[in-house]
């Protein structure tokens, strides 16, 4: 018999989203699907990635932006239906896979 | 009485369900079963499809067991069971039944064994509440008073003990997901026993 863990891996395989790579450190702009009652419409997220945890259909990614002085993060669900795209906007070189210290950069969306 | 196979807990993963929220999941390998004898009403008292499941070298069987798929002339299976079934009478002797029983939506109820924890204390048991580590404490997890004086102990009192490694059944679980190439059934929630432990999956009665 298969490994239980590879039986898993190919049922999940089937419901993997496709969407381009990218690494912690670049800015990725993601696209929720968002139901107002009947109408449904596209909320644009964009930000640096922070952290990426997960594997298959649970992987998820830590964005994290400005707004207005704020600082939010968001986790999000790759694999979710709710996400309609996800785009890479810029790619960065950071050398830590969790790169919290953006958090103190001010500028966050000017770094490199 | 409705459908019931046996299956394997594959282990739990997560699904998105309709409305795109990820619900927890347990991915079940159900084995295809064969019937092997039909019980009516008329012979036995009872209706009932008797049915073999797992693909077993016949050394592993004992000769009467094996005697029983002889008889029918099919090869030997490790698990033999009963289903009551009122339209047993619909099937044949031989005839495959699998994962395709299952439909995304419906309900089913899953049995299995339940992980066991050998002789365990009874915060584990029977969710007695702890003590204070520190601040002066003397004892952390024991059961305390057995009563308040009647020279006896009430019958039924709650007390360490053997726990888990017994049946126990998860009913009204919904259906996510069937997978008839790789047998699979992905229930939402989760199912008692380990992984690879033996569960019996049935259709959910209203």
């Amino acid at each position: 018999m298969t490994g239980m863990d590879e039986l898993i891996q190919s049922l999940e395989a089937q419901k993997l989203r496709e969407f381009p790579e990218f690494r912690p450190g670049d800015v990725i702009r993601f696209y929720e699907k968002i139901s107002e009652g009947a109408r449904e419409r596209l909320q644009p997220f964009e930000g640096v990635v922070l952290r990426l945890s997960g594997s298959g259909t649970r992987q998820m990614a830590t964005v994290r932006k400005v707004v207005a002085g704020i600082g939010v993060e968001r986790t999000v669900a790759l694999h979710s239906p709710k996400i309609e795209k996800i785009e890479v906007v810029k790619r960065n070189k950071v050398r830590r896979s969790r790169p919290f210290w953006l958090r103190r950069v001010a500028r966050i969306h000017k770094i490199e | 009485m409705s459908m019931e196979l046996l299956g394997k807990k594959t282990g739990m993963t997560q699904w998105f369900d309709e409305e795109g929220r990820a619900v927890p999941a347990t991915v079940l390998c159900v084995e295809p079963a064969v019937v092997v004898g039909i019980k009516s009403a008329h012979d036995h008292g009872y209706t009932a499809l008797q049915l073999g499941a797992g693909e077993v070298p016949e050394r592993k069987l004992a000769k009467p067991v094996l005697g029983v798929f002889r008889k029918v002339g099919l090869s030997p299976r490790r698990h033999l069971f009963e289903v009551r079934l009122s339209e047993a009478g619909e099937y044949r002797v031989g005839q495959e039944v699998g994962v395709d029983v299952f439909s995304p939506g419906e309900r089913v109820d899953v049995t299995g064994t339940s992980k066991g924890r050998g002789f365990a204390g009874t915060i584990k048991r029977w969710n007695f509440r702890s003590r204070p580590k520190s601040h002066g404490h003397k004892w952390f997890r024991r059961p305390g008073s057995a009563g308040m004086g009647l020279r006896k102990v009430v019958k039924g009192k709650r007390y360490p003990g053997h726990y888990g490694a017994e049946s126990v059944t998860v009913r009204n679980l919904q259906v996510l997901a069937v997978d008839p190439q790789r047998r699979l059934v992905v229930v939402k929630g989760s199912v008692p026993g380990p992984r690879s432990g033996l569960v019996r999956i049935r259709k959910h009665d209203a």
